[in-house]
This record gives C-alpha cells, sequence and structure tokens, in this order.
C-alpha cells in the first residue's frame, strides 16, 4: 500500500447561497483545491453529498462534476453514508490511492440545503435514520438527540455540556468561510429555546450551503507537487442505527473503533494528537464523541469544556475553526470542510486560529447518530 | 409512501408484533432473515406487551413535512414490561404528568396522512396508563 497525501484543499464560504446552484459550490471548492495542489487534472473523482435526489432531484453527481470542472472522461462518482458522506467520500479516494490505481484523486463534498423549505430539510434529513421504525413516527435526529441528553444527564449530569456550541463559535469569529461567525454566550445558549427538550436551539447546527474539496495524491506524485502536504490515515466503522438499540446508548462505539484503528494504523498515540475537528451536530454529540474518543472521561466532557481544555489554546483544541455549529454543518460537505482545516493548521496556514506547532490532527465524522463513524488523521511532513 | 411499502410493516405499527432471536434475545420490528445481534437464524414471532414505563421523552419542534399537522408532538423511549425498549409518540398526556418512570400504554392511533397518495397511516403511540 502507498502513503496517502493531501496536497490541496479548497472550499466555498458556508452560507444560503440562493444564487448559485449545487454543481458549481462543487465546482468552485473543486477548482480551489486543484490550484492550490498546482495541477490541473486527476485520475478519479469522488462526490460526497447526501441529499442531492431529496432536495435537488439529481442524481449522477459525479461525472455532473467532471463535466463542470472540463474533465469529462475522468471517472466520477458520489459516496453517500448520511451526514459522513464527505468522509465515506475520502475513504473512497483515499482506498484509490493506497492500491495504487489511481496516483492523484479529488475529493469534493457538496450539499445545498436552501434547496428546500425548512420542513423539507428536517424531512430530509431524517433518512440518516431508519425510516421504517424512527422516520415513520417522527423521531428524528433532534428528538434522538433529546433522549440521548436525558438520559447522559441521568446518569452523570449534563454539566457543561452546552460549552460546546460556545467554544465553536468563540474559534468562527473572523474566519471568512464560516457561516455564523460571531460569538455565543453560554447565556445565550441555554435562554435560547428548545428545538427538542431538553436540547436548545443553539446546541445543534444550522442549514446551510457549501462545498470543500481535497486533492489526495501517492507517494511518486509526492515527489513533484510542490504544495504544503500531508499525510492521511481514515478508518470507519458502522453500529445499530437507533441507539437505543446499543448495549450503551451514551458510548458511540463505532466512533471508538474508528479512533482506535486510524491510530494504530498511524502508530501514533492519543496525546500526540494536538487538535481535534469534532462532529458537534450536537452539543450532547461533541460530548459524547470526545468522551468515546479516550479524550475525556465518561461523564466528564462538559467539565473539561468548562476549564477551557477543548479551547484554542487548551490542553487540546477542538473546532479550531468553527466546527459544525459556527463554521457550518453542509452535510456531506462537511467533512471535506473539516479535512480542509486540518490541513491548514498542519501546514502552518491557519492564521489567527493556528494552533502552535500542530504535527497531528484528527478529525471525527458521524451519520446519523454515530451509526457510521469516521476517524481521520492527518500529520504534517 | 406506496401501499405495499405501508403494508409490509403493519404487524409491528399495529399490534407490536415483530420477531426475536431464539439465541440472544434481540427484539426486531421487520423480520429479519439473520439475527442482527448473533447472526442466529432462528426467530421466532411475538407480540410486545402494551404497557410499560416512559424511561425519556422529549417534545418535538422541529417538524418534519410529514408531521407538521400534529407539531410539536412528543417522542418517548418506553421500555415494555418484558423489558424490550421500543421509540412512539406520546399521546393523550398533559404536559405536565410527563416524567420518567411513568406507567403508560400503546394505543392504536393515526399517525400521519401521506400528502401525495392520501393514504392515512395508522400506528402505536402510547399514553399514560390509568391504573
Ligand atoms: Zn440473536
Amino acid at each position: 500500500m502507498t502513503k496517502v497525501f493531501v496536497a490541496g484543499v479548497g472550499f466555498t464560504k458556508i452560507a444560503e447561497h440562493w444564487d448559485r446552484g449545487l454543481d458549481e459550490l462543487m465546482a468552485e471548492a473543486a477548482l480551489k483545491a486543484l490550484e492550490d495542489a498546482g495541477i490541473s487534472s486527476v485520475n478519479a473523482i469522488y462526490v460526497g453529498n447526501m441529499l442531492g435526489e431529496a432536495l435537488q432531484e439529481q442524481a449522477h453527481l459525479g461525472t455532473l462534476l467532471a463535466e463542470d470542472l472540463g474533465l469529462v472522461g475522468v471517472p466520477a462518482f458520489r459516496v453517500e453514508a448520511a451526514e459522513a458522506s464527505g468522509a465515506a467520500a475520502i475513504y473512497q479516494g483515499a482506498l484509490d490511492i493506497a492500491s495504487g490505481k489511481s496516483e492523484t484523486v479529488l475529493v469534493v463534498g457538496g450539499e445545498k440545503l436552501s434547496d428546500g423549505l425548512g420542513e423539507e430539510v428536517s424531512s430530509a434529513l431524517m433518512m440518516s435514520g431508519h425510516q421504517e421504525y424512527e422516520g415513520f413516527i417522527g423521531a428524528d435526529f433532534y428528538a434522538l438527540n433529546a433522549l440521548l441528553y436525558r438520559l447522559y444527564d441521568k446518569r452523570y449530569g449534563a454539566g457543561g455540556v452546552a460549552m460546546f456550541p460556545v467554544i465553536s463559535h468563540d474559534h468562527a469569529v473572523g474566519v471568512p468561510h464560516a457561516q455564523y461567525p460571531f460569538k455565543l454566550t453560554l447565556e445565550k445558549v441555554l435562554s435560547s429555546p428548545f428545538i427538542a427538550e431538553p436540547l436548545r436551539r443553539m446546541e445543534v447546527s444550522g442549514i446551510g450551503d457549501g462545498a470543500a474539496a481535497v486533492v489526495l495524491i501517492g507517494e511518486r506524485s509526492a515527489e513533484k507537487i510542490k504544495s504544503p502536504k500531508t499525510m492521511l490515515h481514515i478508518s470507519s466503522s458502522s453500529d445499530y442505527i437507533t441507539p437505543f438499540e446499543r448495549e450503551n446508548p451514551l458510548h458511540f462505539r463505532a466512533l471508538t473503533m474508528a479512533v482506535e484503528n486510524v491510530i494504530r494504523e498511524a502508530k501514533v498515540e492519543r496525546r500526540e494528537i494536538n487538535f481535534i475537528e469534532l462532529h458537534d451536530a450536537s452539543s450532547i454529540m461533541a460530548a459524547i464523541s470526545l468522551e468515546s474518543s479516550g479524550f475525556a472521561a465518561p461523564g466528564e466532557a462538559g467539565r473539561l469544556a468548562e476549564k477551557g481544555e477543548f479551547s484554542l489554546g487548551g490542553r487540546i483544541p477542538c473546532n479550531t475553526f468553527g466546527g459544525l455549529k459556527a463554521r457550518g454543518h453542509p452535510v456531506g460537505a462537511t467533512a471535506l470542510y473539516q479535512v480542509a482545516e486540518a490541513h491548514l493548521q498542519l501546514t502552518g496556514r491557519a492564521g489567527k486560529n493556528q494552533v502552535d506547532s500542530a504535527k497531528i490532527g484528527l478529525v471525527q465524522s458521524l451519520g446519523g447518530v454515530a451509526a457510521t463513524a469516521f476517524a481521520i488523521l492527518l500529520r504534517g511532513v | 409512501m406506496r401501499v405495499p411499502r405501508y403494508w409490509r410493516n403493519i404487524p409491528f405499527r399495529y399490534r407490536l408484533v415483530g420477531w426475536r432471536c431464539n439465541h440472544c434475545g434481540t427484539f426486531h420490528q421487520e423480520k429479519p432473515i439473520i439475527c442482527k445481534r448473533c447472526r442466529h437464524r432462528e426467530l421466532y414471532e411475538v407480540e410486545l406487551p402494551k404497557t410499560g414505563k416512559l424511561v425519556a421523552y422529549t417534545i418535538v419542534q422541529s417538524t418534519p413535512k410529514e408531521f407538521n399537522l400534529v407539531s410539536p408532538y412528543a417522542i418517548g423511549l418506553v421500555e415494555l414490561d418484558d423489558g424490550t425498549r421500543i421509540l412512539a409518540q406520546l399521546t393523550d398526556f398533559r404536559e405536565d404528568e410527563l416524567r420518567e418512570g411513568l406507567r403508560v400504554e400503546a394505543v392504536f392511533r393515526k399517525i400521519r396522512v401521506d400528502g401525495e397518495q392520501g393514504i392515512i397511516e395508522y400506528g402505536y403511540k402510547f399514553r399514560p396508563l390509568i391504573e
């Protein structure tokens, strides 16, 4: 197996882009990534997207993008794994390089949620759950998170969990591509209305459009391509879709497995990881994610967040550009944003968000309520 | 939703009938070929008890389009008398009586109306049990 490197990244601002289509956003991100890598074509293209059929009535996004990029002829297709679709596309791209089949791969994540009405988007996002069971009765993502939050509060006390959106917003201030680049106080979080009690509106990510892209290359190309590079490792695991069918719903076992596998593969220790890009689609998922991946003891993540351990300058900064909550969560694009941001950190291009002497970063991406988990480890070279 | 898709899951939705693994006891709402937990192939049909207690609940404000006529609605995690845990909409309650441990019973109710086909879809909900 050859090593896999990130050699270029690009992304759009996350916003409600009323005047731009999904394919245009993806093309912008893709062209920026190619430019960052200093190349004009690739051996293969993978697209991460969850809701193209539901919101744009558009399948076939791979070839559509190849055409938009003037790269007709390049094999191109879409990969789907609910909210982790972008990470699944990276996984396929990395396998393609590692196998030796391709030397250069473009992975693009794109999602355009503003093409649906609010109720249509809520409905479409339920596709990450088990439709014949959870979906039929309206147990949507927020409901499942709210029930987890209740169980968590009963077992451990949920104090401090509401700090996660505060931290993400702190980090997003002044980030040009962030959807919500402003501070959010804990008081504002705790006085926002419930979206599903005890989960509050300001504890969950919003609705936005965006696209992000990375160029992956193999070892031979790494000698020729002169752009700043990082080495990439990726692992994934799955769990029962409904969290309440797991032995312990307060433990994201798929994430545990993915993280353990990726750090073993990369031969690093947890304490060597300098920062984490978390899947904070909700505050409670951020807390359980840190605990499940071994960066906080069960029930402790909120308290550590209050102490500043996950803030820039803290023990292990999380969501260094604002995470899903403040940078934004254009579902299938999100993991590409996370990897792009981690790459900027590790190549010293993170500006005021720079984690000092960052050498290793961990990206976590989850589908549904952690029924699919990806762990992506990037290291500077 | 097309009629056959709705129809094939009627046993669980109308009567809480599903399939339990003979080896590990895992309950399946839809008929499986193989147990999702232990991969055993012997499963038997079982009708779940209709009473249990509320483990956790929430009031959903986010309103997926299928439910905009009933919003806001309550979702509960219910532990049935045999220990099986299922998700359910809650109904016929006063908000101040919802609490962990509340005894509840299954009732047959309209769940939603499919906008395109006009099918009225029924299923179970749970309500406070008057003992
Ligand atoms: Zn079994």
